[in-house]
């Protein structure tokens, strides 16, 4: 997915440029906060010094992680892109710092992904991804039930979903500062194809990592704090509850209280818009526009090759229509639901924290927004690139409002 | 991704390009690229120009010809990708050896080839003569976030020791008779992700002990530092600056 | 003709003193149960004990980072606290299990530079600690070399330089000879003895506690279960097999000894 120099012009790749770096100066403050008190060892040293070493391993593993190949068939294999895994694992500033490093060290030793659009490779790879998947991973495991198996379906919901996002959020970079002129719904389309498919490898990997780590020691899993077991002290051979630490107190019983108030708020407005955007681009892409039935009748797709999620060359960058095309509006609906989701809690949240009065918790809503305005960018530019897929109206009306906390964040 | 092991990009040397501070390196590269990405794509001779500035900098490197191309490799999928953009792109067609081609698809692959490749060429020069530590003083000279260049700094000190133990994990597995060949062996490869993931959090752990242990109270010491003088960066700054020429007359005579 | 008959120098405090030392970990977990221990300054103590016994949990009480439940920790008369935190590392050197965990810098010379340049020493007093410190354990020509580069021996050589440069009253060795082969093992034995500082080595490696430490400690269960003679120690079969501390095969303490 790397970007290389020359494919989107300097303006936008500066301003990509600018929205990273403002996502990372916000990260880098969140995730002091993030790393504070998670660890066995003792509660004796708190607070950023972790930050510094435990981000720079995490950044290593999700370096390394993604050497790992999993073989897919025949052959061909994938292999993880990290950021909802990261998002997961240690939460979503230190997964977007994370992220970002790796980045930014893969453009400047490897050449994988050019300088100038570093930007871009950040904002769509690392802020996207990350803020698209937590957020979904949050909201699902306040919707279902509590316990292991909810995470890892948490977990694969949102690695799934996190990826055509970040598709999805090229297609609008592109829209805005490509440097050729190819139908935005064309690219889109095989952009998000191609992307649910490697987003199929990329969830099953980021569930079962998790699962498997959440196995061992559930304490490290940063998205899923507050479903441990409550602590026992051995006094005279008998084991007894521990009294309640003040800090793992705050974290297990606040969401669990908040759980419950906007649990049915959250699922029902989940199952409501998974619906209608459903629904409503199934039919919208009843008629493909005329571009695209020229691209048909023309058998441009014929010439496409079959991609799975693979590690093949083409597959990261491969163009492949989805042949139904109602099929391929309705999957980008349900992603367009996605990013509504996100504006929606990215609101919800700037709101909330801003009502508690805690100043620099404010800011916790700032990666959200900063992702969602990208998104709602592209808007602007809809009634030109004649959007064909059925997610513009969805995604529209919440991003607007989205953009006004971005503002102040 | 990150193929191969980050030391063996980088070419040990003596020569002037190597001895340029840090610094200087990454923002004559930057500025580089930033004016390549700026140049209107109809001005074919500039690029040409660029690459010859480019070809002047590795001889002046000693960076051998062969090494450089081959670490161009890591480019192929947008070569790939941007010989589709001809057959998709919009606008007029032509006819080329009887296919149809549409023009702005032809001008769009040659923008992304060219510009592209010159990136890539020019980072690669840069991972060639500067030196991992040199990089991230680099990183740091020119006013990156401190904690940033920190987390970069553990990333590559750890990046082998975290790869290293993928290796043995590996080898651990295959010894026992596992070899991963389908979907279904997805379960076992996960749970090898995840316990790298718990072994590198704890050595961070670890790591934060050790540097607790001396004195470490949250912000890193500035041990060493770079600078440059006016010459070194008159050096450095000459390919960007001879880009801009060339790309101002690549606007004028356009 | 008083002064020889002073039993205890007023001017020269132990280098460690623990007393009463009780900790348990936040999870419940209680590790060490009323440690007491004195080390004087100069001496080279071997601590004992089994896997579990608690000989971690103990090492980092030593420079704070763990804090005591009960008890407490002096180092050269300070006591160990928030207050003097700076100063208490400073004169603990710990020298961890694994290297790869203690050398965290990109290059050799910038690890060992970090504790001293942490306490804000900067410039050519820096460099000549580090010179210094890297000399000590014969590592100089290696200074500009990234740590992974090394060997495991020259590793745990530059781990111990790392914590030599801060000229601690104390050093702390975690287990220092696992993973050696016999060269590296003696050579590390080398240094340790060259050096001229107080030592206090944690291990279950009886040979090599017996070649460098004149006095050891054993701890089992959280406490200290004996003190004396390294030498009389190992001897004592009793003592050894209470506390799941074996000799390897076909050694003799009895035949060795005075070898420290």
């Amino acid at each position: 997915m790397h970007v290389p120099d020359g494919f989107i012009n300097a303006p936008v790749s500066l301003a990509a440029g600018a929205v990273a770096a403002g996502a990372v100066a916000v990260s880098l403050r969140g995730a002091r906060r993030e790393l504070g008190g998670t660890s066995r060892s003792s509660a004796a040293e708190s607070g950023g010094e972790r930050t510094a070493p435990l981000a720079g391993l995490v950044a290593a593993f999700i370096f390394a992680v993604q050497m790992l190949n999993f073989p897919v068939a025949a052959g061909t294999s994938g292999h993880l892109l990290g950021g909802a895994l990261a998002a997961i694992l240690v939460g979503p500033f230190t997964g977007v710092l994370c992220v970002s490093v790796v980045l930014l060290m893969q453009g400047l030793l490897f050449a994988d992904g050019g300088l100038t659009a570093l930007g871009v490779n950040i904002t769509v790879m690392a802020v996207v991804t990350t803020v698209v998947a937590y957020a979904i991973f949050r909201g699902l495991a306040k919707v279902l039930p509590r316990g292991r198996r909810s995470v890892t379906a948490a977990a694969f919901t949102a690695a799934l979903v996190s990826v055509p996002a970040a598709a999805a959020a090229f297609t609008l970079v592109y829209a805005i500062g490509g440097t050729t002129e190819v139908s935005i719904g064309k690219v889109a389309t095989a952009m998000i194809g191609v992307h649910v498919l490697i987003g199929v490898g990329e969830a099953a990997i980021t569930a079962l990592t998790v699962g498997a780590v959440i196995a061992v020691r559930p304490d490290l899993v940063h998205g899923a704090r507050g479903l441990t077991a409550p602590l026992k002290l051995r006094v005279g051979g008998e084991l007894v509850d521990a009294p309640a630490a003040p800090g793992a107190g705050a974290a297990a019983p606040l969401p669990a209280a908040a759980a419950r108030s906007h649990r049915k708020l959250w699922a029902a407005g989940l199952v409501a818009s998974l619906v209608l955007a459903g629904f409503v681009s199934f039919y919208a892409s009843q008629e493909p526009d005329g571009l695209e039935k020229v691209a048909h009748d023309k058998g441009f797709d014929k010439g496409e090759k079959e991609h799975g999620a693979a590690d093949s060359p083409l597959a990261d960058y491969g163009v492949k229509d989805i042949t139904d095309a109602r099929l391929s509006g309705g999957l980008a609906g349900v992603i367009g639901v996605g990013v509504t989701v996100v504006a929606g809690s990215a609101v919800f949240w700037a709101v909330r924290r801003r009502r508690d009065g805690e100043g620099p918790d404010a800011v916790e809503a700032g990666p959200a927004s900063t992702a969602v305005d990208t998104a709602s960018a592209p808007t602007a530019t809809a009634p030109t690139a004649t959007a064909p897929t059925g997610s513009a109206p969805t995604t529209s009306t919440p991003t607007s409002s989205a953009t006004k906390p971005a503002e102040n964040a | 991704m990150g193929a191969g092991h980050a030391h063996r990009l980088y070419r040990h040397g003596r020569s002037p390009v190597h001895a340029l501070p840090p610094h200087t390196k990454l923002t004559a590269v930057f500025c580089f690229v930033v004016v390549v990405v700026s140049t209107p794509r109809e001005a074919m001779w500039a690029f040409a120009a660029y690459a010859l500035l480019l070809a002047a900098v590795a001889y002046a490197a000693r960076v051998p010809p062969l090494f450089w191309l081959k670490r161009l490799l890591i480019e192929v999928p947008f070569v790939a990708f941007a010989l589709l953009l001809p057959f998709v792109a919009e606008g007029g067609r032509t006819d080329v050896l009887g296919m149809s081609l549409s023009v702005h698809g032809l001008w769009g692959a040659w923008n992304v080839l060219a510009k592209g490749t010159l990136g890539v060429a020019a980072s690669v020069l840069l991972a060639a003569t500067t030196d991992l530590r040199e990089l991230l003083l680099g990183l740091q000279r020119l006013r990156l976030p401190p904690l940033l260049v920190q987390i970069a700094s553990f990333m590559i000190r750890y990046g082998d020791v975290v790869t290293d133990e993928m290796r043995r994990m590996k080898i651990a597995r295959e010894s026992r008779g596992f070899e991963a060949r389908g979907v279904r062996h997805w379960g076992v490869l996960a749970k090898s992700a995840g316990a790298l993931f718990i072994r590198s959090y704890e050595r961070g752990e670890r790591v934060h002990l050790a540097m607790v242990s001396r004195g470490y109270a949250g912000s890193m010491p500035v041990i060493d530092d770079v600078t440059a003088s006016r010459a070194q960066w008159t050096g450095a700054l000459a390919l960007p600056l001879s880009a801009l020429a060339v790309c101002l007359l690549g606007w004028t005579l356009s | 003709m008083d002064p020889v008959v002073t039993p205890v120098p007023p001017a020269a405090p132990a280098s460690l003193e623990v007393a009463g030392l009780a900790y348990a970990y936040p999870d419940g977990h209680q590790a060490l149960f009323g440690v007491d221990l004195r080390i004087d300054r100069g001496e080279r103590v071997a601590l004992l004990g089994p896997n579990g016994a608690g000989k971690t949990t103990l090492v980092l009480h030593l420079n704070g980072i763990l804090t005591a439940g009960a008890g407490t920790v002096t180092v050269a008369g300070l006591p160990v606290g928030k207050r003097h935190m700076a100063e208490i590392r400073r004169k603990v050197g710990i020298v961890f299990q694994d290297p790869d965990d203690q050398l965290f810098m990109p290059t050799v010379r910038e690890d060992v530079a970090f504790g001293p340049a942490a306490a804000g020493m900067r410039g050519p007093e820096l460099e000549a600690r580090v010179r210094k410190a890297l000399g000590q354990v014969g590592m100089a020509e290696y200074a500009d070399r990234p740590p992974h580069h090394l060997s495991f021996g020259q590793r745990r050589r530059v781990a111990v330089a790392t914590v030599l440069a801060m000229e601690p009253e104390i050093l702390v060795l975690d287990e220092p000879s696992s993973n050696l082969d016999p060269a590296s093992r003696r050579e590390l034995a080398d240094i340790l003895r060259s050096l001229d500082v107080t030592v206090l080595m944690v291990t279950h490696d009886l040979p090599y506690a017996l070649e460098l430490c004149p006095r050891a400690l054993v701890l089992s269960e959280g406490v200290i279960a004996a003190d004396g003679p390294t030498g009389d120690l190992l001897a004592d079969e009793n003592l050894m097999s209470s506390h799941r501390l074996e000799l390897p095969f076909g050694f003799d303490p009895k035949s060795v000894r005075g070898a420290a």
